[in-house]
């Protein structure tokens, strides 16, 4: 992804992941959740990974903090994220690396906050396990974050309860515990699903604010369209476990490649005719146990032909990045002129 | 907007600043409203009060017995209560019992709470095999009625108030390791785990910061209601003669040797069983009403 014009030489990825594979394995069967997935995000830069409910989004990202159960997981394939091989870290040399260097946002922000602590020590006690301070100073530190993602009267919510407070300013006391330690790369796993539009916008916002600030590598995990589209400097559209389309936010949402894409751009909202139907894709994703070996999409596709059944098509490279894997890319673009996709 | 809000600012009131308490203080906020909860605490500080107080308090030595005043109604010359089969006063006996008595409704609750949590949490924790072991085992313990087991223990045991103790704590501490393994895994499962987990915690720190804390309110207020069913045990035991020997004042002891004189002194008979009731109901009401305000979320 070299730009050749470009005087200065080319910027090492912050993370680089190669091939990677999560099974879940059970006495009755093995869950294939992430087949071979590889991308690169580059200090600064917001990767958005778009997909439907069990496409291997969540299972991606909890791979590179190593939060899978041990036991039950099978990962292969290599992590990198700055200097440090996921793969090859000890559980000592991980626990170091997780929130300092990488940290999390999750969805739910009712349960992702202990209860039974206040939101100033939930900041500060993440804050003092890696930078070794006093109280006082983390306390310090504490509010100088929950100004930072924009909470109203801080030092009066520091010593809130998290069921005290509303989800739009739990989602940011959450933001405030990942940004504590000032991490090189973010994990938000649909940090605003659980909120209300307006309230989204404005942790988009604030999220969009401190990732330019801090210049952290974020991977934005969605199903929301909208919001991958305000947030996204490059998206990733998974199924079934594949990045199927991958490219800057402008190529993927304009000039999608993939039927899927295809689909999921056709599905949205957009100023259509109050008595006309949304188009939705017929059917469902594919059972994760058992993974046929052609495109796991062709089932549902309209533009489906039997060498889609045969084989995993290979990467097409569509100019600046932009990839899909589909062997009827030639066709999907006269079908989104006809609309019919 | 800056000129509205400059006209305005008058007009709007200067927003009350929210009371900022504590955990505990929520706790007694909720709790100073509630009337019945309070009452009934009140009840168990002064029941509890009368039993350490007892050799100040009572009337008469709980062991002096006199041939002539024998089985007699309250109101009995000087007896308040009236006197049991041996002419011993029963309002000293019940003062001097509810030593015995409270001290087999709340320590082998607590011993019980410390030994089934710790088992409880651990196997909440590791699930697994650790996890079979652990609840298996109990499982064994659940198959027996606890006054049956009660009754099998104690009589292996023999009588006497350590052996009860004994006894109590170990059937006390299935149930209770139950709760703690259940509420485990329930918060074990919670995203603030994964959180604590993300953000670099490692495995002791979660247990004892995140999962321990979490646990705790729960078992605490189970193991509170607890406290009553231990005291009617330990009278149920000490009523079939496996608990404490006589002629040591206590509730269950006397509800035992006072039934034979059931049809003679009626009332007399049924003070003790009062005295259990009334403890026993306080305990209860007072652990609702802790668990209603322990609840953080409400």
């Amino acid at each position: 992804m070299a730009d050749t014009n470009n005087p200065t030489p080319p910027k090492r990825p912050l993370v680089e992941v190669r091939d990677l594979n999560v099974n879940f394995v059970s006495r009755e069967a093995t869950v294939r959740a992430v087949n071979g997935v590889s991308f690169d995000v580059m200090p600064g830069e917001v990767l958005c990974i778009i997909g439907e409910s069990g496409s291997g989004k969540s299972v991606t990202m909890r791979s590179l903090m190593q939060l899978h159960p041990k036991k039950r997981t099978r990962i292969t394939g290599s992590m990198r994220v700055g200097d440090h091989d996921i793969m090859a870290l000890s559980d000592k040399e991980m626990n170091a690396v997780r929130g300092r260097v990488i940290s999390m946002v999750f969805q739910e922000p009712m349960t992702a906050l202990d209860p039974v602590y206040t939101i100033g020590d939930q900041i500060a006690e993440t804050v003092m396990r890696h930078e070794g301070v006093s109280k006082a100073a983390a306390m310090e530190r504490a509010l100088e974050l929950m100004q930072m993602v924009k909470v109203p009267s801080p030092e009066r919510r520091l010593k809130a309860y998290p069921h005290e407070l509303s989800g739009g300013l739990r989602q940011r006391a959450m933001m405030a515990v990942a940004l504590s330690c000032r991490p090189a790369l973010l994990l938000a796993d649909e940090p605003t699903t659980a909120l209300d539009a307006t309230v989204q916008i404005q942790v988009l916002i604030v999220l969009r604010k401190l990732q330019e600030q801090f210049g952290m590598g974020v991977i934005f995990v969605t199903h929301d369209l909208g919001v991958a589209a305000q947030i996204a400097d490059k998206v990733a559209v998974m199924y079934a476990g594949r990045i199927i389309e991958y490219g800057s936010v402008k190529d993927v949402l304009l000039k999608p490649k993939h039927p899927y894409t295809l689909g999921l751009m056709a599905s949205t909202v957009h100023g259509q005719n109050r008595d006309q139907d949304i188009d939705a894709i017929p059917g469902s994703p594919p059972d994760m146990r058992f993974l046929a070996p052609g495109c796991s999409f062709a089932p549902r596709c309209k533009l489906a032909q039997p060498e889609c059944l045969a084989s995993f098509p290979e990467p097409n490279d569509h100019g600046n990045g932009h990839m899909s894997r589909c062997f009827r890319t030639a066709a999907t673009t006269p079908a989104m002129e006809m609309g019919i996709a | 907007m800056t000129d509205i809000s400059a006209e305005n600012a008058a007009l709007i009131p200067a927003p009350q600043k929210p009371v900022v308490r504590g955990y505990w203080g929520n706790v007694w906020n909720k709790l100073r409203y509630d009337y019945v909860t309070l009452f009934f605490l009140g009840l168990i500080i002064a029941i509890i009060l009368i039993a350490i107080l007892a050799p100040w308090i009572a009337p008469f030595d709980p062991n002096k017995s006199s041939m002539a005043s024998r089985l007699k109604p309250p109101g009995f010359k000087h007896f308040v209560l009236g006197t049991d089969e041996q002419g011993r006063d029963i309002l000293s006996r019940i003062i001097w019992g509810g030593r015995t008595s409270l001290l087999m409704g709340i320590s082998p609750v607590l011993f019980a709470t410390i030994i089934g949590g710790l088992f409880g949490v651990l196997a909440g924790f590791a699930g697994g095999r650790t996890n079979t072991a652990i609840m298996r085992t109990m499982d064994v313990f659940f198959a027996f009625p606890s006054v049956l087991l009660a009754v099998a223990i104690s009589g292996s045991l023999g009588s006497g108030m350590v052996n009860q103790m004994i006894t109590l704590t170990i059937v006390l501490i299935p149930p209770i390791c139950r709760v703690a393994e259940t509420a485990t895994a329930q918060v074990r499962t919670m995203d603030f785990i994964d959180a604590a987990r993300a953000s670099g915690a490692k495995t002791p720190s979660i247990l004892f910061r995140h999962v321990l804390v979490n646990v705790m309110s729960p078992v605490l207020v189970y193991a509170s209601t607890l406290v009553s069913a231990s005291i009617l045990l330990a009278s149920g035991l000490s009523f079939l003669g496996l608990g404490v020997a006589p002629p040591t004042p206590d509730w269950g002891l006397m509800l035992s040797t006072l039934r034979q004189s059931i049809y003679v002194q009626p009332l007399v008979c049924a003070l003790p069983g009062v005295a259990i009731l009334v403890t026993s109901v306080a305990f209860n009401l007072v652990s609702d009403g802790l668990r209603q305000a322990m609840d953080v979320k409400a």
